[in-house]
């Protein structure tokens, strides 16, 4: 006789339905080489130099500001919310990566030159061991977080921008770059609902969630003209305004001498710290 | 601050996975709304690779048995047997079994 029985520790985990065939995949990744198996030739007609610079620009952007939303790592007012801005923080590093990677593949030029025999993949040269005056991101992502209304600001506006900017990249004719594109999409599509949403509800809520949220902003939109001009963008920040019925700030826009604030000297020196004292450490 | 709620509602998650056939349920958080709710649910029980659908509902909207119906409701079902359907001999032909 048969009769079916539950198998012991046959569902001690939630999670074991639900993976599958998947489960080695949060254990199995490849941290090596973003671009392992990809032809990084640069095609005709394109400049490799401004290529790479513009990957560079790109990256960095996503890289400084990821390791902002990273310092919300158990500050957040939220479990839920720090968990939120960590995921946005680690989309944004693997565009770092990719674009990194890309830079340097176009131009090795641009990666910094380490002692002979250094095991630091290029990716890792560009983010650890430039200075500030090499990065060439823009100053909206540098600024230290502010509050949590300030952060939900920035990462609004920065990934309203870049969202209709790589909507349109991944058109590129550079296939890598396309790529690259094509995948953060996806990421910053979430990334502005995301805000968007905690925009609308901070406005809503009391008295001081919105005062916090209109001051945020207007130190945002003071940095806004350095992502660029963008009738897509522009058209997207006006409808959440308006459905969260603030009015866009009446702010003059802030010019930054030199390229960077005093800021993101102080963000590299700590981001950096590790890696420039084990230059020929393996990680 | 008056008329605001102290704490967020909290909210029961459930998530389909890729090859799943049902929601299960994966655990619990805190949402100020359900659609906030859905966007938590992403963010906390989906980050590696568990999910393509997600169901939350309100905690207080689950009723649930009470441990002290324990034996009323499930010891009855314990001696029978016979309701497991094992008691056939299967043809070798019939496949999936």
């Amino acid at each position: 006789m048969t009769i079916h029985t539950h198998q012991p520790g046959e569902h001690e985990s939630a999670y074991d339905g639900l993976l599958v065939n998947d489960a080695h995949w949060a254990f199995g990744t490849d941290f090596e080489d973003p671009l392992a198996g990809v032809d990084t030739t640069v095609p005709d007609g394109i400049d490799a130099a401004e290529l790479a610079s513009y990957c560079l620009a790109l990256g960095d952007d996503a890289l400084v500001l990821s390791h902002r939303l990273s310092e919300w790592c158990s500050r957040a007012p939220d479990l839920e919310e720090d968990i939120a801005l960590a995921n946005i923080a680690l989309d944004l590093l693997g565009q770092a990566r990719l674009l990194l990677a890309r830079a340097a593949a176009a131009d090795p030029s641009v990666v910094p030159t380490l002692p002979e025999g250094s095991p630091v993949p290029p990716e890792d040269a560009l983010a650890f061991f430039r200075d500030d005056r090499a990065f060439r991101n823009v100053p909206l992502v540098e600024l230290p977080n502010g509050d949590f209304a300030e952060t939900v600001c920035r990462v609004l506006v920065f990934a309203t921008h870049r969202l209709a900017l790589f909507e349109r990249l991944a058109a590129h004719p550079d296939a890598v770059l396309s790529a690259v594109a094509a995948k953060g999409v996806k990421e910053l599509t979430y990334h502005r609902d995301f805000a968007g949403r905690w925009f609308v509800v901070l406005a809503g809520g009391t008295e001081e969630s919105r005062r916090r949220l209109e001051a945020g902003l207007a130190r945002v939109w003071a940095h806004r003209h350095e992502l660029g001009v963008d009738a897509e963008a522009d058209g997207v920040l006006a409808h959440v305004l308006a459905t969260a019925g603030v009015a866009e700030p009446d702010v003059r826009p802030v010019v930054t001498d030199g390229g960077h604030t005093e800021h993101l000297g102080r963000m590299l020196a700590e981001m950096q710290s590790v890696a420039r004292a084990h230059p020929r450490g393996l990680w | 601050m008056t008329g605001v709620r102290a704490e967020w509602p909290l909210y029961e998650v459930f998530v389909r996975g890729k090859r799943g056939l049902n929601h299960v349920h994966v655990g619990s958080l805190h949402a100020p709304d359900d659609q906030m709710a859905v966007r938590h649910a992403r963010d906390v029980y989906t980050r590696r690779n568990e999910g393509v659908s997600i169901w939350v509902v309100r905690s207080d909207a689950i009723t649930a048995s009470s441990p002290d119906e324990k034996d009323p409701l499930f010891a009855p079902s314990g001696d029978k047997v016979y309701r497991h359907p094992t008691f056939y001999d299967i043809p070798h032909d019939v496949p999936h079994m």
